[in-house]
């Protein structure tokens, strides 16, 4: 809570710096509502893919692989032969090819005994090499005016954007939360040796997360490209860093065993408020990044009431419960 | 963890591809009967390297290079694959000169790296044809055919300044979206419409960089689109990325402005014919320049001149101007378009 409390902190300083720099904006109350879903819509793509990330996490892994696999499952759904099938098709495509490209994480991290930095850092570059196969490095455009719609549409006031991310991430907190396999996650990012020593299926359950995040990650290649009105392989750039730092900033343990939906929601807005903001104020990307990584370090010093918990001890704990894990799995 | 951050793969360079046909129609040059150079002559063999394509441009390139080739009986292509960096490519061509080819058309990686490769070729007695990425050393190429980055802005800050000028707006509000910021291309492109503003007395108002991705511009022209809820003029480096741009556009639903694009990509050249968005314009940036290497490469080869200049060799230095397609004209450059 204290550390949501911060984060929330954080967006009003924005917002008062963003009234003091352009208070003509600012003062105009169509115009503050009309930026508040702006940035919620530019953070829903993000959204649905740091919630998967944020299971990942909290389980006690890691996915390079998110923005990679955006891009092929956006690729893959935009080809003509998909786009034959239409907008159901075409969302089936991406699901599948998430939910397929995750499992292929899932079991070469949980039963070929990959370190999921490794695994899913493979994945990444096949998976980029893959769109970049499947689409000639062309753009593809979306000719589906359903698909395209999505983004643009508003129900009650909301965009449709930012409606999937509430459902995604009500059903992702039920998810955590409300039902054993939340509770089984936490167990195994904490402590994967006693969760197995405790009975629960270590392997499976470390191949579900992946898939989980496959899946994110087809629901919001659906996303870009009703954005984008296109796919493309060198879409969704860099993603996986954005998803790891505002999981991060919102309090998920890079070591797992601890983390929530609503920190790591938090934590995607706060950054897609900086992007925002800067735009606002006409100032240059590089040094948005700069200010991202500062809010990275600040927000994470927060979390550990300072040095005391030194990001060295933070590492060693990291590399025990990695090696802690590869070995609960190889007794398996 | 945030190592990871190095893997940051760096993208495509400057991309401009928008098509759902995977066949490209390529860009050539056909016999031209009053043209005494288009006469099938002596057989000419011509190396061809390029960097593996990463992005439509780059594929346009290679495609463009080897029809052209096949455009002509006497021409032989002879293409070796530049891998993926400029030691890769300078392995590559090390294999192409013992082939002994008549001239080398050669797009390198990086221009300065491969500058003694260049020289070496050169004083093995083979020309060099060197497409669009430098060499610094006059030495290193026989004949040198680039775009012209810096020439696009100017372009696209000449038609936004004389479209303000017509429609009477004294003060207008200009933004501008950029490509990749770290490339060098990205600064001369700003820095020509800068320049081209500036001689209206006019300036930007806004700047933003995408990243030559449709993903990313859609992101920095919806966040452009809040800073100035009203807009007179916006040039989007990139008709890749316009992709994204339009779309933000049509989602704010705003008609207000108009829309210059970059590159000359089909899509683009479509949408201004069909005169339906606020892309009135774009400023090209042609792959082109590939037909045009071999072509020139093929007339070097045949110790030919360029037909309808007196002089009786090749010249030293091309750099294709950037031309600005609008509804007019946009007819002639649709078989342009990639």
């Amino acid at each position: 809570m204290k550390r949501n409390a911060a984060l929330i902190a954080v967006l009003i300083v924005l917002f008062g710096i963003g009234a003091a720099i352009r208070p003509d904006l600012y003062g105009d109350p169509a115009w503050v509502v009309n930026n508040t879903w702006v940035i919620l819509q530019q953070a829903a793509a993000i959204g649905v893919v740091t919630i998967g990330m944020t299971f990942v996490i909290i389980g006690g892994g890691i996915d390079l692989s998110v923005g990679a696999l955006i891009a092929l499952a956006g690729v893959w759904s935009t080809t003509v032969a998909t786009q034959q099938f239409g907008a159901a098709g075409m969302i089936f495509c991406a699901l599948a090819v998430g939910l397929g490209a995750g499992l292929v994480n899932g079991v070469l991290i949980a039963y070929g005994r990959l370190v999921p930095f490794i695994a899913t850092l493979a994945m990444l570059v096949a998976a980029r090499g893959l769109a970049a196969q499947i689409s000639g490095k062309q753009t593809q455009i979306s000719g589906d005016r359903f698909i395209n719609s999505i983004a643009t549409t508003r129900l009650l006031g909301i965009p449709v954007l930012v409606l999937i991310l509430a459902a995604v991430a009500g059903a992702a907190w039920v998810l955590l939360n409300r039902t054993t396999f939340g509770r089984r996650t936490v167990a195994i990012g904490g402590n994967a040796e006693a969760a197995r020593l405790a009975g629960i299926n270590v392997r499976r359950h470390t191949m579900l997360l992946y898939a989980l995040s496959g899946i994110c990650c087809g629901i919001a290649a659906i996303m870009l490209t009703s954005l984008a009105t296109s796919s493309q392989a060198a879409a969704a750039e860099l993603y996986e860093l954005d998803a790891i730092a505002a999981a991060i900033i919102g309090g998920t343990l890079l070591t797992g065993g601890r983390g929530t939906i609503v920190g790591s929601l938090i934590g995607v807005v706060v950054f897609s408020t900086i992007t925002n903001l800067f735009a606002i104020a006409n100032l240059a990307t590089e040094v948005q990044n700069m200010v991202k990584g500062g809010i990275i370090v600040l927000a994470v010093l927060v979390q550990h009431g300072g040095f005391h918990e030194s990001s060295l001890s933070a590492w060693r704990r990291l590399y025990r419960r990695g090696s802690r894990l590869e070995r609960s799995l190889h007794q398996q | 963890m945030l190592g990871g951050a190095f893997i940051g793969a760096v993208a495509g360079l400057s991309a401009a591809c928008t098509s759902n046909e995977t066949p490209n129609t390529a860009q050539t040059k056909g016999a031209d009967g009053n043209n005494p150079n288009s006469q099938p002559g002596k057989k000419v063999t011509i190396g061809f390297s390029a960097p593996a394509a990463d992005h439509g441009w780059i594929a346009a390139i290679t495609n463009n290079a080897k029809a052209q080739a096949n455009a002509y009986s006497d021409v032989t292509l002879k293409t070796v694959e530049a891998g993926k960096d400029a030691a890769a490519q300078r392995a590559a061509l090390e294999t192409l000169i013992a082939e002994k080819p008549d001239v080398i058309v050669l797009l390198p990686h990086d221009g300065k790296e491969l500058n003694a490769f260049g020289l070496k070729a050169m004083e093995a007695g083979i020309p060099v044809i060197n497409l669009d990425r430098a060499f610094p050393d006059p030495l290193a190429y026989r004949t040198q055919i680039k775009g012209d980055n810096y020439g696009m802005g100017v372009a696209a800050g000449h038609y936004i300044g004389k479209a303000m000028k017509a429609k009477g707006v004294s003060a207008p509000i200009i933004g501008e979206i950029a490509g990749m910021d770290e490339l060098e291309l990205t600064q001369e492109r700003s820095a020509g419409f800068k320049a081209a503003l500036a001689t209206y007395g006019f300036s930007v108002a806004n700047r933003r960089a995408a990243r030559f991705t449709a993903d990313t511009g859609q992101k920095e022209a919806q966040n452009l689109l809040q800073a100035l809820p009203r807009m007179d003029a916006l040039w989007n480096h990139d008709d890749d990325q316009g992709i994204g741009v339009l779309a933000a556009i049509t989602g704010a639903n705003r008609s207000e402005f108009l829309m210059v694009g970059g590159a000359g990509s089909r899509k683009a050249i479509e949408d201004i014919a069909g005169d339906k968005t606020v892309l009135k314009a774009t400023v090209t940036y042609s792959p082109s320049m590939a037909s045009s290497a071999i072509s020139l490469a093929r007339l070097i080869g045949q110790n030919k001149g360029m037909a309808d200049l007196v002089e009786l060799q090749v010249p030293k230095e091309i750099i294709l101007s950037s031309e600005t397609i609008t509804k007019d004209n946009a007819a002639n450059y649709l078989k342009l378009g990639f």
